[in-house]
């Protein structure tokens, strides 16, 4: 084993030790306003992880093959014939390096952006609440803290999931990025103002994150299935072993499960649909998607980081990981496979509709989501894991430079409402949301280093060549020509969706004349900001390099062939890729033509919404949430109504507890009351009685 | 029966009977001066049972401490005349037929052929030797063996005292009420 | 001391001892003055220790006179208690029938 492996360990516990450094010192490291310790620890941690990631990546050059780093006895149960022994192993493979590089490397980026953001949007609410001085201050300190103190444990965790050599760690690592997206879609929990500033954001930040986490919840319970289901199938959760016993038993071979004895075949496939329901869960697809646009309401950074570029591809690293189980369920890839392209597709359409910018790049973000499933449910491993690298680089940038966008905005706000002194808001109208899109408009005059990197996010998004996007979508789509001409045509029109919404939003952002005050007075973010956005749209430009469909270019492929046993390198087609091209080349036309040529004035609709009902559809997102309100969420409200009100007060407390236990325990108390004389003497008498009793058994029993 | 037998079964006699004159007698001083009987015909037994040391303690601790104690209490209070009847109904009679039962009891535990030998043997047969039961053996084990629960024993003791002075204590000011002049001395 | 030694069985002694003891429940159950009761408690108390000091005579063990020992302490402190607390009662009901003192009643 090469002797460089054995730090692996280090990529979790830095980001853990930058945790644990800011629980105990983050605050004293913040001595004024403008300090940027709690941020330097945790970044420079991030960047430590980020570091063993290169070296297990050199070493991986070495030793291809890769190593499993014990770390520590975890579970260890020593049964009759069947045993749990669990250790905490790390695995490093070329699969595990190319998530650890990109969790780490993006992850690094954004912590960097962080620093500067949390800063600007901290001042922010502590603005809006009122606070001043010393309150303001300690105020800052407790949230800057915090939040850095959530996000090094979201990249230990994320880390952790990527990392483990077995399903259970991998569990862990996903219950725990689970825990930490709650926790920071839900940062401004006590926001007074969440609600009253007319955000499209339809929830409160604490509402979006307990929604987020009990959607969660119900992918969750698949997954946790599927462990049950393969320690019960294989007995075992490490990978290489459950691996190994699926792959040298024939599909038909019956195992005894119960009272039942299926083929290994059918066990895989509800496995393996199983570990699907967890995956569109974290991946947030159909159905378990509703959960991710409300997730925009956590800080930006937290958007890029774990709702664009990391958490959210769990769900593709899983299925790429267990693609042995995924080819020998046909079945099983094909549902990924449609799933992907659905989500892809009617996620594409609703981001068309909606005027949040952050809105628009979470259902972007789904519809990516999607285009990876498609891939990888389609045996595409590799074009799914090069899609995830790409759209990490180019979609944290996109977030990010909304983030900057908004921060911009917010300032705006500010100089505007300082220069009036006390003259109102602007908008008096409507109130001011910085993440309203019908509020921007020729930002590009204000932030140009902005207005650029998100013109190659979006271009990268699009698909247009020769960015990175373009690569690794057109990979995607061949898979998807080869195998599914439904999956195929969902994904092409899903294409033709992404850059129409992209090239919205360019032109109503950055384009055409200022919508609001704010706008007006908007100005560039710090550079603190904007140098992590300009690293990333370099990635977002030369990402595609990593695999070229070309001879001898296709580094991934081959990298990725090592640990990826169905893994099979994508070829060129040019039809395929003029077609893509096309379409979104089209589609920024419309885009041009129907907001470019005649920006948006002020107040006026949105030209999209000529289409009447259509338009009000896609708005309101397919309805989708409706119908789930519907579906579950009242019929479930209603049945905890019942039980509360019907079962419990009604039946076990009005008449179980108060009719015939208290009843009886009254009616016997009267009674036995007469008992407690109150003279001593009875009570003396009482003990005697007993004393007297136990001396006649001894009596009888020893020596009569 | 020998000699030893029958100034037992005298001072058995003589302990029972002062022992029932407690009980039946209606005035607390007799009632005292009796189990002051009984208490030194326990002593005598000690001096036979070989243990001089527990007689001692008997006759200066009992009749010299505790019954003076008794004594004193019944003149302070006045309270030497006391009535010999029950207010509670069944309650005599149950209680006679339990302490009849006891006794029984005692007895066939005492006389049970099932019994260890050694209690039905006279004790002389039990050879004993002179230094048995003196002063010193039982000093040397009390300071030794015992030396923890000794010292416990003292504590007790201390903390019986201050309990019985506190329990005693006229209440010279009875329940402080802290009026509106009484919380605030400073502003008079 | 051997020569004025009981030489009885130890059954003598403790069926003796029986008989003082439930004497003194009689008086604990029977009587309602409290310095009565007290004395009977007291009584009870030294039949337990003439079977110990009877016991401890059988065996030739000096443990049992160590226990008497300690017992005679206990009884004496909680004499002092005992009679302060009657001395209380007295003080606050003009009266030291225990019968008066019910209420506790249920």
């Amino acid at each position: 084993m090469n002797g460089l492996f054995s730090i692996a360990p280090l990529i979790i516990a830095a980001p853990f030790a930058g945790m644990l450094v800011n629980i105990a010192f983050g605050r004293r490291l913040m001595p004024n306003k403008d300090s940027i310790g709690p941020g330097l620890v945790a970044s420079s941690m991030a960047g430590v992880s980020f570091l063993v990631a290169l070296l297990m990546f050199v070493a991986l050059l070495g030793s291809p093959q890769g190593a499993d780093v014990p770390v520590l006895t975890w579970i260890d149960i020593q049964g009759g014939d069947i045993s749990l022994n669990i250790p905490w192993t790390l695995k490093v493979d070329t699969l595990s390096s190319v998530m650890m590089l990109v969790v780490s490397g993006v992850g690094t980026v954004i912590h960097v952006y962080a620093i500067g953001y949390m800063h600007g949007d901290i001042d922010e609410k502590a603005y809006l609440r009122g606070l001043h001085g010393e309150e303001a201050l300690d105020f800052k300190r407790r949230r800057y803290v915090k939040f850095f103190t959530f996000f090094n444990l979201f990249l230990g965790s994320m880390l952790i999931l990527v990392t483990g050599n077995n399903y259970l760690m991998m569990f862990v690592g996903w219950e725990l990025v689970g825990l930490c997206s709650y926790l920071l879609i839900g940062f401004w929990f006590d926001s007074p103002e969440a609600n009253e500033s007319g955000k499209i954001v339809g929830v409160l930040n604490s509402e979006a994150g307990k929604k987020a986490f009990i959607v969660n919840r119900v992918g969750d319970f698949g997954m946790l299935l599927a462990l049950m289901l393969i320690f019960w199938t294989f007995g075992t959760l490490k990978f290489d072993d459950v691996f190994a016993r699926a792959a040298a038993a024939a599909p038909t071979t019956p195992i005894p499960l119960g009272p039942f004895t299926p083929a290994l075949g059918a066990v895989v496939t509800v496995i393996t649909l199983l570990l699907l329901l967890g995956a569109t869960g974290k991946s947030a697809q159909i159905p378990l998607f509703v959960w991710l646009p409300d997730a925009m309401a956590g800080p930006t950074p937290v958007s890029a980081l774990i709702h664009a570029a990391t958490m959210v591809t769990a769900g593709v690293y899983m299925i790429a990981r267990s693609n042995v189980l995924y080819a020998m369920a046909p079945v099983s890839g094909m549902t990924v496979a449609v799933i992907g392209g659905l989500t892809a597709f009617v996620s594409g359409t609703i981001a068309v509709a909606q005027f949040d910018i952050k809105r628009v790049l979470a259902y972007s973000t789904i519809s990516q989501l999607g285009f990876m499933f498609a891939a990888v449910g389609l045996g595409g491993y590799i074009a799914g894991i090069f899609h995830l690298a790409t759209h990490a680089f180019f979609k944290a940038l996109l977030f990010l430079s909304a983030g900057s966008v908004m921060h911009g905005m917010e300032h705006g706000h500010h100089a505007m409402a300082e220069g009036e002194h006390g003259g109102g808001g602007g908008d008096e109208g409507h109130p001011f949301d910085p993440q309203d899109m019908r509020q921007m408009g020729g930002l590009h005059k204000h932030m140009k280093t902005t207005t650029w990197v998100y013109i190659v996010g979006a271009l990268a998004l699009s698909g247009i060549p020769p960015l990175a996007g373009f690569w690794s979508k057109d990979e995607i789509l061949l898979e998807a020509s080869l195998n599914s001409t439904l999956v195929y045509v969902l994904l092409g029109a899903a294409t033709f969706f992404t850059a129409l919404y992209m090239g919205r939003q360019i032109f109503m952002v950055f384009f055409g004349s200022e919508r609001s005050e704010a706008a007006r007075h908007a100005h560039e973010s710090p550079p603190l900001m904007t140098t992590p956005l300009i690293v990333l749209a370099v990635l977002a430009i030369i990402g595609g390099l990593m695999n070229l469909p070309f001879g001898g270019f296709n580094q991934l492929g081959h990298w990725l062939e090592r640990s990826v046993v169905n893994a099979h390198t994508g070829s060129f087609n040019i039809d395929v890729s003029i077609t893509s091209t096309v379409l979104g080349l089209l589609a920024i036309g419309i885009s041009y033509l129907l907001y470019g040529r005649k920006p948006l004035e002020e107040g006026q609709r949105d030209p999209l919404s000529t289409t009447g009902p259509v338009f009000t559809f896609l708005n309101h997102k397919w309805y989708w949430d409706e119908l789930y309100d519907a579906l579950f969420v009242r019929p479930f409200n209603r049945l905890s109504e019942f039980l509360a009100n019907t079962i419990d007060w009604a039946f076990w407390h009005d008449f179980v507890h108060d009719g015939i236990i208290a009843q009886f325990v009254e009616g016997s108390s009267r009674s036995l009351r007469r008992v407690q004389t109150g003279y001593v003497r009875n009570y003396a008498l009482a003990v005697l009685l007993g004393v007297v009793a136990i001396l006649v058994y001894l009596v009888v029993r020893f020596l009569v | 029966m020998s000699f030893g037998t029958v100034l037992f079964l005298i001072l058995a006699l003589i302990a029972v009977v002062s022992a029932v004159g407690m009980l039946t007698s209606t005035n607390a001083v007799h009632a005292a001066l009796f189990l002051v009987t009984n208490f030194v015909c326990i002593a005598l037994f000690y001096l036979g049972l070989n243990a001089p040391f527990l007689a001692m303690v008997q006759i200066t601790i009992y009749t010299g401490a505790i019954m003076v104690l008794f004594l004193f209490v019944i003149m302070l209070l006045g309270a030497a005349q006391v009535s010999l009847r029950s207010t509670l109904r069944w309650h005599g009679p149950l209680a006679v037929v339990l302490v009849l039962m006891l006794i029984g009891v005692a007895g066939v535990m005492a006389f049970s052929p099932a019994v260890n030998n050694n209690l039905t043997s006279p004790l002389a047969l039990q050879e004993a030797s002179t230094a048995f039961g003196s002063p010193q053996a039982v000093g040397e084990v009390l300071f030794s063996n015992y030396l923890l629960p000794f010292q416990m024993v003292g504590i007790l003791l201390l903390v019986a005292m201050i309990g019985a002075v506190v329990l005693t204590r006229e209440a010279k000011k009875p329940t402080r009420q802290p009026g509106p002049e009484e919380s605030s001395p400073a502003g008079e | 001391m051997e020569e004025i030694a009981f030489l009885v069985p130890t059954s003598y002694y403790i069926i003796l001892s029986g008989v003082l003891f439930a004497i003194g429940v009689a008086g604990v159950l029977l009587r309602r003055n409290a310095i009565l009761l007290l004395m009977s408690v007291e009584l009870m108390l030294n039949s337990a220790n003439l079977a110990f000091a009877a016991f401890s005579r059988t065996f030739l063990d000096v443990g049992g006179q160590v226990f008497v020992f300690f017992v005679i302490t206990v009884a004496a402190a909680e004499v002092a208690v005992g009679l302060a607390l009657i001395v209380t009662i007295f003080h606050t009901k003009r009266s030291i029938d225990i019968d008066e003192l019910h209420a506790m009643e249920g």
